[in-house]
């Protein structure tokens, strides 16, 4: 198929749509509102269901009810709204619910602004909500690789019975890019939902819980969690590196930032300066392994992205004293520029 | 377990279990009126046919268990969001009927705002809301629907409106709406009013298999743990007193 030109909201509806979706739950917030408008314009006239909820908590917990019912479902939202869905995202986690959530992060904290930003990498990685779960996080850094992650975050969502969450910021939701949009999934490809609410005719009742009042039976219910997600650590590690065979520093940067830094390794090796770039493309599970052996043969493991240092804990479990761990971040939707970012870069290399 | 009774001979069975139940026991304490209440839905699912394409929302409260004491699927909600779930299920398999069962602390405080705006959308769901003016499981706290003067261990010395606020009258807000097809507010302290109740639920079901739009049956429940009374008092406490604040009826039925 040839390819349109898109913005990277609309690209994300359009690939959700292509995957499968049946039911869109939102509510309005920037800067994700042309995903909204993609959604009401186009899902019904497609055979699904869009819906503007009243508020971010009952948008999730529609997105919990539909999924209950066995469809393929998706929320869209940025920062302070996904912070409201919480809640309902642990219920949908322990209750091993399949979705997919779309947080186009902004500036924060509290209302914050539009602007691109990265502090919500805590909030998406390590839970979130309260208790022990997690979701699988897809971080693009174009817009046609969020048509592709859309895709696999449907996929992987089924085949885990977890929540998957696109996570990026206005900057790929608002620009222009040249996609493939993905063929139209075959609804025979969607994995069979035997324990869905469908009537429990011919069959025992399917009940979906995340409730057990006796510690025994809840501390099962979590270890099934803790199985499908060392399955999920073990398979599902995604990233891209850039440069990084003979890379004296290592740049770890992901979505808006690993699209930049790029860039920013472009330059620096155009000044004979031996630096690369891994990316990180699921956030959890997070690339260890690959970020540990890089560390064994460099000198330094450099983490530059748009929080205070969120993804550079991270970084810095991985490296674990391996190689120095310098760290540049800008707050508040500032985004650097990759002469910006070199300038920091050649504090540690050259 | 279940205690199977022999039928002697020129006898026959005049009240039995609700095909729709299953054999677990019920959780409520000894009085409360939620075993009636329950027992009346498995009833009109039985008389309507309809238990293997129904879906139930369980609440969290005193009916947080209810998934237990039916054949039917069953979703466990958040607090409150019992009616947002039960819109996800609805939109996205419309063959299935759909409905909660929501106490007061659940529909008219923490949920508000997903059972107004269900209600108003006019979702083709039925909410059985059984109000007891009291949060029941987590320990007789005061609850939107709380008589003034009333003790709860929030409201000690009695439930003052200038402090707490007055009983929030949900059924009478939603029936101000547009969307809803039918709200009515019902009993079950004796015999008659129970008859009555039965009859609204079976009404509130009937409109969704009929695809009438959102239907609601508030019923007046007792806590006599909490509100520490016997059974009996209790039960007159519903009758003489909240009916006062509260009086039976339906408030909208669009026929």
């Amino acid at each position: 198929m040839s390819r349109v030109l898109m913005r990277g909201n609309e690209a994300i509806a359009e690939a959700a749509i292509r995957s499968g979706l049946k039911c869109y739950f939102c509510y309005p917030i920037t800067p994700q509102g042309e995903l909204v408008e993609y959604m009401a314009r186009e899902l019904p006239k497609r055979g699904g269901v869009f819906l503007q909820a009243e508020s971010e908590v009952a948008a999730i917990n529609m997105v919990y009810g539909a999924a209950a019912a066995g469809v393929r479902t998706m929320t869209s939202s940025s920062s302070p709204g996904i912070s409201l869905k919480q809640e309902g995202i642990s219920y949908i986690a322990m209750a091993r619910l399949p979705c997919v959530i779309v947080n186009m992060m902004r500036g924060g904290p509290g209302l914050g602004n539009i602007a691109p930003a990265q502090g919500d990498y805590f909030q998406a990685t390590k839970g979130g909500g309260h208790g022990d779960y997690r979701l699988i996080v897809l971080a693009p850094s174009t817009v046609p690789e969020a048509t592709e992650l859309v895709r696999l975050a449907f996929d992987l969502a089924d085949k885990y019975r977890v929540p998957a969450m696109i996570l990026a910021d206005g900057m790929i939701g608002q620009m222009m890019e040249p996609v493939k949009l993905p063929e139209p999934v075959d609804s025979a490809d969607i994995p069979p939902r035997p324990w869905a609410l469908t009537g429990a005719r011919g069959r025992p009742k399917n009940v979906i819980s995340s409730f057990d009042l006796e510690p025994e039976g809840l501390r099962r219910m979590n270890l099934v969690l803790q199985e499908t997600y060392r399955e999920i650590e073990r398979a599902e590690v995604r990233w891209e590196e850039m440069e990084t065979e003979d890379a004296e520093l290592i740049v770890v940067a992901y979505g808006t930032m690993g699209r930049i830094v790029k860039t920013v390794v472009r330059l620096a090796r155009a000044e004979g300066l031996k630096v690369g770039l891994l990316r990180p493309i699921t956030l959890w599970p997070f690339p260890y392994g690959a970020i540990r052996r890089l560390a064994e043969r460099t000198r330094a493991v450099f983490t530059v992205e748009l929080s205070a240092g969120q993804m550079w804990e991270d970084v810095r479990l991985a490296v674990e004293g391996r190689a120095e761990t310098p760290f540049y971040g800008e707050l508040g939707g500032v985004v650097p520029s990759p002469n910006r970012i070199l300038e920091e870069v050649k504090k540690y290399v050259g | 377990m279940s205690v199977e009774v022999a039928i002697p001979e020129g006898y026959v069975r005049a009240f039995a279990k609700p095909a729709a139940l299953s054999d677990a026991k019920f959780t409520y304490c000894p009085g409360c009126h939620h075993g009636i209440i329950t027992r009346l839905v498995a009833e009109v699912l039985d008389e309507l046919g309809i238990l293997e394409r129904t879906v139930g929302i369980a609440p969290v409260g005193c009916a947080v268990f209810l998934d237990r004491f039916f054949h039917c699927d069953f979703v466990q909600a958040a607090h409150g969001r019992a009616c947002a779930v039960a819109t996800g299920i609805k939109r996205a398999r419309p063959d299935l009927v759909v409905f909660t069962y929501q106490g007061d602390g659940d529909l008219a405080a923490i949920g508000t705002a997903e059972t107004v705006h269900a209600a108003n959308r006019g979702e083709n769901i039925t909410v059985i809301f059984v109000n007891n003016g009291i949060y029941g499981m987590t320990g007789g706290e005061m609850a939107p629907t709380t008589l003034p003067g009333q003790r709860t261990v929030t409201t000690p010395t009695g439930r003052e409106p200038r402090l707490h606020g007055y009983p929030l009258k949900i059924s009478e807000m939603l029936a101000q709406l547009d969307g809803p097809a039918y709200i009515s507010r019902q009993a079950v302290f004796d015999y008659s009013h129970v008859v009555k109740a039965k009859r609204a639920v079976l009404k509130a079901f009937r409109n969704q298999l009929e695809g009438k739009g959102f239907s609601l049956v508030e019923i007046l429940s007792t806590c006599p743990t909490n509100w520490r009374m016997s059974p009996t008092e209790a039960g007159r406490w519903v009758a003489e007193r909240v009916t006062e604040v509260f009086p039976l009826g339906d408030l909208k039925d669009v026929g």
